[in-house]
């Protein structure tokens, strides 16, 4: 399991277009990843589910990676939040 | 005559009949099914193809509204296939044995309230776009057909809100506007309306009844009034108003691929001023004929550590590129003042405005400088590259940069990387020293820019934050228009250009005296490119230029 922490730079938060590209970046993995703002967490996968967190700029999140190409979906999500959100 | 105050979001006047928008109804049957895997297998169908009709509702909203349109839908295929809302339709059909139809609606609602409990404005518009979504495939389940216009001459449209799948879908040639009741500046019809240049009011709530169908109607875009069934004068009065802006959208769109020249044949170039690679379409759709300033601040902002060098070429390079054989000046970082970076570590100052910002940084930094220069010089060898450097006070400031600038060639040079030896080296011309000592900055450089809004602020000792100094933040102040004089004079002396790229470049009330100044170049945002042309096209400076000088020299200075 990797776990990465990341604070929200993106100005309107996870709204619907950084979401949808945040699916579409997980799926290029086995792994699963889940996103997790205080006591709630969800499944990356889940476009709605996602937007319906409302996280929002300045916020920080809890991104953990588990499965079989963890060692290279991690690193590859950081990147990803460091330049979408 | 009834008129009804709404909100213009998209500026225009439309006149025509009224139109309401006849949503196809989807009433729905609820039964239980038996073969339950039979309904879900018919759910998964309608969701496939309404994923296929978005996908090619993407691809036309991209090539009528542009990229950010096509997002849009490529959200609502992400929303149609989304795992929680197949799962808890799934649910319905094979645990409650209801049908496709009634599981659809029922968890569309659920769905939308989510979103509407939000707390923040933009996500509880996102409501429509799940309910959207939901009424796609339950047309498809149903096998309706969406509403469309069913009428032979262009109307207004009138409807409670359009979802954006709608608007795209609509046959353009028909409308002459929209109203809506809901919605807001920032809804998808707004935004559609704006970039398909159709005037639309929205907001104006349940005052437009349906007895009006069919009404003679004008709407005023620019103003939010709806007016039906005018009276002659309301009619005259904004048929001319249409007139007047069918008249100027016209020439302007008839002076693209025109040289901005005057009546008596002086011509001045005009440029764009750009924030980021994305820019550049806006730039070529206005015919701008270069770049002027190409503000580098944007990879700074956007990054969470200082960007490296091939990031930094690349995006260098593909403006460039893309610009082909047009100059584009690059402006060095202009970090500081009202833009701070956290990963710069500048330490907090009381004058922000007076302190460590731009060329400062990047002389006192010379290794982040060097990086940036490497990156320009690089990208050179892809086109046409002119680098600024902002914030100039002194010669020996200029002289520092330059040196830089000699080693990274020398650097590249011995590691074989290939650069172009034309790059011109130019500076802004922002602080009144720099105004001052143009004499000697112009035996520097290749070229000046002028940035008047710097130039303004340090000259008349103006915070340009401040918005209680109103009317004494002036920009037409004869101080400032001296010092641009005064620079111009000094900048042809030496044989160098003088092109100004602050707002000031873009304000026609001074584009004669610019022309009578002799600046040689304007960069402006690549909307105002047409109209300044338009103004340089209907100056005649033997008219104009000596009045304006006299007046410069003389008591103009009553101000």
């Amino acid at each position: 399991m990797k776990q990465f922490v990341y604070t929200i730079q993106e100005a309107v938060g996870i709204h619907a277009r950084p979401a949808g590209l945040l699916v579409k970046e997980v799926k290029k993995y086995q792994s699963t990843v889940t996103i997790t703002k205080g006591d709630a967490s969800v499944n990356a996968l889940k476009l709605m589910a996602l937007m319906g967190m409302g996280v929002k700029c300045g916020d920080t999140v809890t991104v953990t990676v588990e499965g079989a190409d963890e060692d290279t979906a991690a690193p590859a999500l950081e990147a990803f939040f460091h330049e979408h959100l | 005559m009834i008129t009804i105050q709404g909100k213009g979001v998209s500026s225009g006047v439309g006149i025509g009949p009224l139109y309401f928008y006849h949503r196809a109804k989807t009433t729905i049957t609820r039964y239980q099914v038996e073969d339950v895997d039979a309904e879900w297998q018919r759910f998964k169908d309608a969701q496939t193809t309404a994923i296929e009709q978005l996908g090619d509702l993407a691809e036309k909203a991209r090539a009528e509204a542009g990229d950010e349109a096509a997002m849009l839908f490529e959200t609502h295929q992400m929303m149609a296939e989304d795992l929680d809302y197949e799962e808890a339709i799934e649910g319905l059909i094979k645990e409650n044995k209801s049908n496709a139809e009634a599981a659809v609606t029922d968890v569309a609602v659920q769905f939308a309230q989510m979103f509407e409990s939000m707390d923040d404005t933009y996500m509880q518009a996102r409501a429509a776009d799940v309910k959207d979504v939901s009424r796609r495939i339950l047309s498809i389940l149903n096998g309706t057909v969406e509403g469309g216009i069913a009428s032979e001459v262009p109307v207004l449209l009138a409807a409670d809100d359009l979802a954006p799948s709608e608007t795209v879908q609509l046959d353009k040639s028909k409308i002459l506007g929209f109203i809506t009741a809901g919605g807001s500046g920032s809804s998808h019809t707004a935004i559609l309306a704006r970039t398909m240049g159709i005037p639309a009011i929205v907001g104006v709530g349940d005052a437009l009844k349906p007895e009006y169908e069919g009404r003679q109607v004008i709407i005023d875009g620019a103003t939010g009034n709806v007016v039906i069934d005018p009276d002659d004068m309301t009619r005259d009065r904004l048929l001319k108003k249409r007139e007047e802006q069918l008249r100027l959208q016209r020439l302007l769109e008839s002076l693209k691929g025109q040289p901005n020249i005057t009546k008596d044949g002086k011509s001045i170039r005009i440029y764009c001023n750009i924030g980021s690679p994305d820019d550049v379409h806006a730039v070529q759709v206005n015919d701008g004929g270069g770049i002027g300033l190409f503000r580098s601040e944007f990879l700074y902002l956007n990054s969470k550590d200082y960007p490296t060098e091939d990031e930094q070429f690349e995006a260098y390079k593909q403006v460039l590129s893309d610009m082909e054989d047009k100059e584009v000046i690059i402006r060095t970082c202009d970090i500081g003042a009202d833009k701070q970076i956290g990963y710069f570590n500048l330490p907090k100052e009381d004058n922000p405005a007076m302190g460590m910002r731009a060329l400062r940084i990047s002389l006192t930094r010379p290794d982040f400088f060097r990086t940036q220069l490497r990156a320009l010089y690089r990208a050179s060898a892809f086109g046409k590259l002119g680098i600024m450097f902002p914030m100039v006070t002194s010669v020996w400031e200029v002289r520092e940069a330059k040196k830089l600038c000699e080693e990274v060639k020398r650097e590249l040079k011995a590691e074989g990387i290939p650069y172009s030896e034309d790059v011109q080296i130019g500076i802004m011309i922002e602080t009144p020293a720099a105004a001052i000592m143009s004499d000697r900055l112009a035996k520097e450089v290749d070229f000046f820019s002028c940035g008047t809004n710097d130039l303004t602020q340090y000259t008349l000792a103006c915070d340009r934050q401040n918005n209680d100094l109103g009317r004494f933040y002036d920009p037409h102040h004869p101080a400032v228009l001296r010092l641009l004089q005064m620079v111009t004079e000094n900048a042809h002396k030496n044989g160098i250009w003088v092109g100004i790229c602050g707002e000031l470049g873009a304000d026609l009330t001074l584009t004669e005296t610019f022309l009578a100044i002799g600046i040689d170049e304007l960069s402006v945002s690549p909307r105002a490119v047409l109209p300044l042309r338009n103004a340089v096209r209907m100056t005649d400076t033997r008219e104009s230029s000596a009045r304006i000088l006299e007046a410069l020299n003389n008591e103009y200075s009553a101000t």
